[in-house]
Parts: structure tokens; sequence; C-alpha cells
């Protein structure tokens, strides 16, 4: 008995030793290099956080980030994928991604990323990585280390409070407040991420049995679990903005109309980025954010590194750099991005816990209980089923 | 005549023509073809099977999506084609080549992209227009209407009216050039004939064949835009060109497969439009000729010109405001409805991405001059080599020129770009020069080609009496009487070489941020301001050498009146 754990003592000892020095060597190895960071470009404060990350980087490994602007993630996969294709299996021009949820299941599906790699960064012991947590399923597909986590993802919607004084408080209720507004909601198009998520919402809360949304989709299972949303989508759609024929390309476009004052109601996947967007001018000062009852989808966002990345020591660097408790409350802080944070409280030593009490608030920041639950996203296969359905239902012929 | 060295030239830039024009764009459009036809290695697909074409044809919205495209790229162009023919009738007589020249050049410098967000800010229900209105209507908010990406596409056609009729006006004015209007005009009015009607019958018919390609171009661009489409056009379903792009960026990589035979669909529907016009002018040639032969006088054609001409110009003061709309955006902080102007003001947007905009400013003048010098040379060899052969042009040689124009490019930059992968210059400056001059050629070769032709042949003769030798005539003589044409085709250069959306995007992995795939990524994103900046810059830039393009000669040549090589 006492040997034994001995030996597991002696094994465990050793193997932080090993991973100590193989955090070494990829430290080591990525020393001058630049990371390609293919992200998302269409916010200006990410923006402005990744060019930090790549400075501070730069200082302390020696490791430069450079951001490729995506118009959509896609636009990345498509590449590793052209990549593949050339059989381009070394040297990849991506070296890291933003990724979400149906783009990673895809890569990871086509053999696509490199990995798994996330046990590998030190900073992994400030995160909940047990089975079944936010961290280790991505839209319900484990992610097996082929993806690091970097900033908490939840569904809120927004409005402008001068305009509206009660916002609907369940997504039942959007049927009846649009009758009273005709016009002044609508949501993006489902073939974004964001138009997807708005429909998934409302059929989390509308299904009669929200658990089989956790399985693949089969035929008869769609049909029963979507009809009361299909219902509740006809009985809304005439009263949307212009009558749901036309829909803002993704959240951007609507968040614009908000502030054009087209629509009272926008929908984010930040639920900081209502106070960012107030900060730079892009929403009046009285938006707020508000969420139906019994909670929200949430999920995590994720980087991931592709299997023929040029610079893979280095896209370690920076997804590792990501996960630094400093680093995260930086990013908390509502005047730089004001995304929640992903490591887990509990593991953080007292300073990086006062680091996040100290962080500032602002009137248009909702606080973490505000949010109600998190609610899981159903499984990948039911978002594409959901969109192609909804296509088929109210795409003009 | 001609010596083994001519033959050598002509050789040498047909072989450049073949290898990096003729060769990608095949490769590219194989590559594309053989995806349609679920041959893709990446994917594990690789046997032979239609299925894409099913799965594309099976999906909802397809068909609507391919009427819309050529509903809105036939009307814009037909339209165009028409105004543009008006108000070369009423103005033609009043206004010099190069001062309509000048008139036009803002329009043809406006990127699509930037003219487009512009054109969307003043249309829109929250707009400029609207906000103008609102006081008058007694309008709390912005009314529900649909004036931008409306389902029929009238803002899309309205946005693509913008770009083509100065365009169109351009060519035809060159055109107009090599015959003599005023004469036959004279002639016909002698006869009885209205102004209108002596366009239609005598001057269009000559022009016609002169303009025939640019309106090829004008109508391919037309029915395959994807900037315009996303930021003017519908969306359920959008136009077909981005149904393909958003197949294309789905994360559902197996759809890669239908997206590529909607992108050969593309190439065709883009083909059959051609055939249309091919039929049209077939039957025009028939019934022309019957009503030329009837004899009708048609003197009351005269509210129609005058209709013509007020759409142009209200064209023209659309796309005025737009590019005015965003400069304002540029400068503004708060500017909600229904404020006509901005609430506060700041300079913030330009100086907090100022690190983001010089940089792609550098690369969009590293690739802007690299790729209109190298445009530029190919285009002198050609017509040298033309004019040392002692011979006109051959119609395959002109289909050449233009093809990169006329090959809808979704069909086959995909497929260029795993060729480029394959010989290991993706992702580089180098492939984005390559790809981008591609499209910068043929526009460079457009705007030379008639000034190169007019130069009066005299004066080589009168050098080579001199004993000049053939480089001598060309670097003395030919290129300094030359330089304002010469001026302008770089203007135009630089101007399409900013324009670059897609190839930039695809050849350069993403890595090379130009002003233009800034602009078109901040699109996407909700702050105009910043938008505004970039595309300020975007519309900025090309203004700039084109204002050069018109002092420098001037300056130059100011005590040589005859100095104007080939321009009217």
């Amino acid at each position: 008995m006492r040997k034994s754990l001995r030996a597991a003592l002696v094994f465990t000892v050793l193997a932080t030793c090993a991973q100590a020095g193989d955090w070494q060597a990829t430290l080591d190895a990525a020393k001058g290099q630049t990371v390609y960071f293919n992200a998302w470009g269409g916010d200006e404060r990410t923006n402005a956080f990744i060019s930090w990350v790549g400075e501070q980087t730069q200082d302390r490994y020696d490791v430069s980030v450079q951001q490729v602007k995506l118009t959509d993630t896609a636009e990345a996969v498509t590449r590793v994928l052209s990549e593949k294709a050339a059989k381009q299996d070394r040297g990849g021009s991506v070296d890291l991604i933003w990724i979400n949820g149906p783009n990673f299941v895809a890569m990871k599906d086509q053999g696509l990323l490199y990995g798994p790699f996330v046990a590998d960064l030190p900073n992994t012991q400030y995160l909940d990585l047990s089975p079944g947590a936010p961290n280790a399923v991505d839209f319900t597909t484990p992610v097996e280390g082929m993806e690091s986590p970097w900033r908490l993802a939840k569904f809120v919607f927004n409005y402008d409070s001068a305009r509206i004084q009660t916002p609907p408080a369940t997504m039942a209720g959007f049927v009846d407040w649009a009758a009273r507004h005709p016009g002044r909601m609508t949501h993006p198009n489902p073939s974004n991420f964001m138009g997807a998520t708005f429909l998934k919402q409302a059929l989390l809360e509308l299904t009669p049995d929200p658990k089989v949304l956790q399985h693949p989709v089969t035929e008869d299972g769609f049909a029963q679990a979507t009809a009361p949303l299909w219902t509740w989508y006809d009985a809304l759609r005439p009263n949307m903005w212009r009558k749901g024929e036309t829909l803002p390309e993704n959240q951007s476009v609507q968040q614009q109309l908000l502030n054009d004052g087209e629509i009272d109601i926008a929908m984010s996947f930040d639920p900081a980025s209502t106070a960012g967007a107030i900060a730079q001018g892009l929403l009046p000062e009285t938006a707020r954010v508000f969420v139906p009852e019994g909670g929200t989808i949430g999920n995590v966002s994720f980087v991931a590194i592709p299997y023929n990345a040029a610079h893979q020591p280095g896209a370690m660097v920076v997804a590792n750099f990501l996960l630094d408790p400093a680093t995260q409350a930086h990013m908390q802080n509502i005047d730089v991005l004001g995304s929640f944070s992903v490591l887990d409280p509990a593991r953080l030593d007292d300073q990086a816990r006062a680091a996040f009490a100290a962080l500032p608030t602002a009137p248009a920041l909702p606080k973490l209980e505000q949010l109600g639950p998190t609610l899981l996203e159903p499984h990948a296969s039911w978002t594409t089923r959901l969109t192609q359905e909804w296509a088929r239902r109210y795409t003009r012929e | 005549m001609t010596t083994s060295a001519d033959k050598a030239l002509r050789g040498c830039v047909l072989a450049v023509l073949l290898f990096g024009v003729i060769g990608p764009i095949g490769a590219g459009l194989l590559q594309t073809g053989a995806a349609s036809v679920g041959v893709m290695p990446a994917l594990g697909a690789d046997a032979f099977d239609l299925a894409p074409y099913r799965t594309l044809f099976a999906m909802p919205g397809t068909w609507a999506s391919i009427r819309l495209s050529l509903v809105t790229g036939g009307v814009a162009t037909l339209l165009s084609l028409i105004v543009a023919v008006g108000f070369c009738a009423v103005t033609h007589d009043r206004m010099s080549r190069n001062a309509a020249a000048r008139w036009l050049t803002p329009f043809l410098a406006a990127p699509h992209a930037a003219l487009a967000i512009g054109l969307a800010f003043v249309l829109a229900p929250s707009g400029w227009i609207a906000r103008l209105l609102a006081p008058l209507l007694g309008l709390e908010r912005p009314p529900d209407l649909a004036l931008v990406n409306d389902p029929l596409g009238i803002a899309l056609i309205l946005g693509l009216m913008i770009k083509e009729v100065p365009f169109l006006l351009l060519v035809m004015l060159a055109a107009l050039t090599q015959i003599p209007v005023r004469a036959q005009m004279a002639a016909g009015r002698a006869l009885g004939y209205g102004r209108g009607l002596v366009w239609v019958k005598i001057v269009a018919p000559q022009v016609w064949p002169l303009i025939r390609l640019p309106l090829l171009v004008v109508l391919a661009y037309a029915l395959s835009t994807v900037e315009m489409g996303i930021i003017l056009g519908p969306s359920n379903p959008p136009v077909f060109a981005v149904f393909l792009t958003r197949l294309f960026g789905s994360p559902d990589l197996n759809l890669i497969l239908p997206a590529s035979a909607g992108a050969v669909l593309q190439a065709l529907l883009v083909g059959a439009a051609f055939a249309g016009i091919w039929v049209g002018q077939f039957l025009m040639r028939r019934i022309g000729l019957w009503w030329l032969r009837a004899g009708g006088r048609g003197s009351s054609t005269e509210p129609l010109l005058r209709l013509a001409t007020a759409v142009v110009l209200l064209l023209f003061l659309l796309g005025a405001l737009a590019m005015s709309a965003l400069a304002f955006w540029s400068v503004a902080w708060r500017w909600p409805w229904p404020a006509l102007l901005p609430e506060t003001w700041s300079l913030r947007a330009w100086a907090g991405s100022f690190g983001g905009w010089t940089h792609a400013l550098m690369n969009t003048l590293i690739l802007a001059g690299a790729t209109t010098a190298l445009s530029l040379a190919l285009a002198i060899a050609w017509l040298e080599g033309e004019d040392r052969g002692g011979r006109g042009r051959a119609r395959w040689a002109e289909v050449l020129i233009y093809l990169p124009l006329l090959v809808p490019q979704i069909a086959f930059l995909y497929g260029l770009n795993v060729l480029f992968l394959r010989i290991g210059i993706s992702g580089g400056l180098l492939a984005a020069i390559w790809a981008q001059t591609l499209f910068v050629f043929p526009y460079v070769m457009i705007a030379m080609s008639d000034p190169w032709r007019a130069l009066d042949p005299q004066l080589e003769r009168a050098a080579a009496s001199l004993g000049a030798g053939p480089w001598r005539r060309l670097f003395t003589v030919k290129l300094p009487v030359l330089l304002s044409p010469l001026l302008a085709a770089m203007a135009i250069g630089v101007a399409v070489s900013v324009a670059q959306y897609l190839p930039t995007l695809f050849m350069g992995a993403g890595r090379i941020a130009t002003l233009t795939t800034e602009a078109v990524t901040l699109s996407s994103g909700s702050d105009r301001r910043v938008a505004g900046v970039y595309a300020t810059l975007q519309a900025g830039l090309p203004f700039a050498v084109y204002g050069l393009a018109f002092v420098l000669p001037a300056l130059l040549y100011r005590n040589r009146a005859a100095m104007k090589g080939g321009q009217q």
C-alpha cells in the first residue's frame, strides 16, 4: 500500500518535471516565431486585445502575433482544407484559429486539427477540465484536448431602455411583444451562427423534452421536438422587422440597426458587448442587457491549431498566455474587452482573485448572477437540421 | 519587314499571357469543375458523381437566387447601356473627353464595396434621405420599409448602375472619337431625323462593336458581384454569387462540393447571358435594318433623351452622396437617428486605427505599384508587338485579354489557390500580385489601346527616317507623346488593383491586409466610422493618382499644345 503510494508520488513528480521540461522545449522552439492568429475581425475591441496579446508574448517569449482578420471563421477552415487538397501537410498558413462549435466539429471530423495539446499548457491548472465541464465539451462534442478555451460566451439580448420599458420575459413572450410593437425586432440570418443560436434558444424553451436535444437528431424526433418552435415562429414572423423577409447578415449589422433606431431589440453572444459598444459610441448610453427567464445558451470560445500549422510551438505559447490569470483579468476588464473569464475561481490564488475583484463596472454590464443559469448547446446535428428546416420553410422560391 | 527580334517580342508577350493568365484560370476552372462532379480528395471524395448538382438544386432558394442574379444583373446592365447612350447623345458635343473623364473619375475610382456601404446609408429607412424627410413627414422612428436589401434587388440595381454608367460613358466617349459624329449628326438632322434617332439609327450601330466587350465585362461583373450583393442585395435568398459564398463559407465542409457545382453554374450563367446578347444583336440587325428602311423620323425622342440624362445625373448625385456619407462617418462619434449630421465629432476612428490603416495603406501601395507597372509593361510590349508586326489585333487575342474579366471570379479562384499552393507561392505578396495582375492588365489594355492606335504614324516614320531604331523610337518618341494616356491607364490600373477583394483575400491567405480587405471585413462589423476611414482612403488613393494623371502632363508639357497623344 505504502509502496504503491510512494510509486504514485514519484510518478507524479516525474510527470510534472517531464511536463515542465517539455514546456521549456516548446518555449525554446517558439522563440522568434510569428503566429498567424486567424480571428473574426469585425470587432475593433477584440482586434485591439489580440494586438495587446502580441505585444506581451513578444516581450515575454519572443513570439509575435499577427492577426489575420476574417469576415467568417469558415474562411480559415477553407484555407486549411485547400492546403490539405494541395498536400501541403507542413508549413501551413494558419497557426491559430478562434473557432466556434460547428467549425470545430467539422475540422475535428476531417482530421484538420493538431493535438491533443491542451494538457501540455501549464496554465490549464486553472481550468475545470472535468468531463462534461463547459471547457471540455463544445456543442456536445468532447474537446479531447484539441482546442483551448479563452473566453466565455453567453447568449443575451440587448435593448434601448429609452425606447422600451419592459422587454419580453420569455421567448414565448416575444410573440405578444412583437404584436404590440410590429416591425421592431428581428434576428440575424440563421446561416450565421447568431441567427441559429436565436432559434436554438427558442427551441430549448419551447420543446416538450429538452433532453433529446443533447443527442444526435433523428427525423421523427426532429419533427416532434420542433413543432412548437415553428408554430411560435409563424406567429412571430409577420410582426418582425420587414415582416421577416429581410434579415440582417450578422449580429453586428443588427446592432447597427438598433443604433440607427430601426429596431428595438438586438442580441449578442457576449454579455459585455453592450457596455463595450456604449463606450465605443456604437450604442446609446441607455442600452441595456436582458435575458429570458430560465437562462440562456452559453458556451466557451476556443482557439485551435491546424494539423499543418507552420508555427505550432508559437501557437501553443499564445494559447497558454491567453489562459494566464493576469491575461484573463485584463480581458475581463470592461475597458478592454469585458468578456468573462474561463478560469475556475476555486483554482486561483489570492492575488489573482483580488485582480478579478478589483475590475471596474459599468451601468450596462450585467453581473454574472443576473444572467441566470447557463443552458447547454444542443448537439451539433440539431443546428444543421434546424437551419436547413428554417431555410426550407422561409426562403422565397 | 519583321525581324526575328520583333517576333521574339510577340512570342514573349504571348507566352506570358498563356502561362500567366490562361494557364492559372484554366487550372482553377479545372479544379472547381472536378469538385463539382464530386472529385475532391482532401474531403475523401474521389468518385465521379453528379450528386453535388442534385444537392445544389435541392437546396431551398437556389432557383430564386439564380433568377435574382439574372434579373438584377441583366436589368442593371441594360438600363446602364440605355441611359449611357441617351446621355452621350445629349452631351457628347458639349463636353470634351478630358472634361468628361475628370467628371467620371471619382465614380471610376470608388471601389464597389465602399460605394455600396455609403449608398446603403443614404438609402436605408434610417439613412440620409429618410432623415431629411423625417421632420417633414413627422417620422419619430425610421419607417419599416425595405429600401435596401429589398426582395426585388432594386437597391442592388441602383448600386450597380452608379458604377457601370460612368465606365460605359468613358468607353463610349473613347469609341466616339473614331466616328465622325458631328458630320453624321448634321446630315441626319438635315434629313429631318430627331437627335435621338440619328443617334440610335446611325451612331449607335457604329459604336456597338467598339463597346461590346466592355459591356460584356460589365454584365459579367453585375451577374457575379459578391460585395455589392451582400451589402445592398436581398438576403433570403441572396443573389447567386452571395449564395455560393455562403456555401463556400459554411461550417459543413462537404458543402464545398455543391458550392463548386454552383460556381460552374455561375460561369454557365454568365455564358448564357453573353449568348443572350449575341441573340439580341442578331435580332437587332434584322429588325434594325427593317426599321431603318421604314424611315421614321422620330422627332419625338427628345423627352426620352432628357429622361436618360436626368437618370444619369441622379445616379451621379446618389454616388456623390454615398461617398460623402462615408467621409462624414469617418469623423463622427455618435450619429443617431434622426440627426442629419453627426451629433459628436471625433478623429478617434482615424487615430485609433492609425496602425492598422497605415499598414494596410503600405500593402495597398506596394500591390498597386507592382501590378500596375507589370500590366503597363505587358500592355506596351503587346501594343508595340502589334505595331511592329504591322497588323491589327485578332479577335481571339481580344478575348484572351478580357478573359479574366469575363469568367466569374468565384468559378476559378478556389481552384487557383490550390494550384498556387502546389507550386508553393500562396499566401505571399507574389501570389497576390500575380492574381491581381490578372484583373488589372485587361483594364490597362482597354485604356491604352485606342490612344495607341490613334497615334499619328508620321511621327514614327519621321523618327525612322532620321535613323532611330525601333527601341529608340519607342522610348523617345512614342512613349513621351503618349504620356497622358499612359498616366490615365496607370490611374485605372491603380484603381482596379486597390478595389480587388477576393483575389487578394484568397491568394494572400488573408495575411496581406489591404484597404479593401480591411474595409470589407469591417463592414461585416457594425462600426461605420472605421469602415468610413478605410473606404475614404480606399477611394482617395485612386483619386489622387487620377489627379496626378491629369496634372502631370499639363505641367510637363505646358508649353507644347500638341503633346496630347491621341486624346482629343
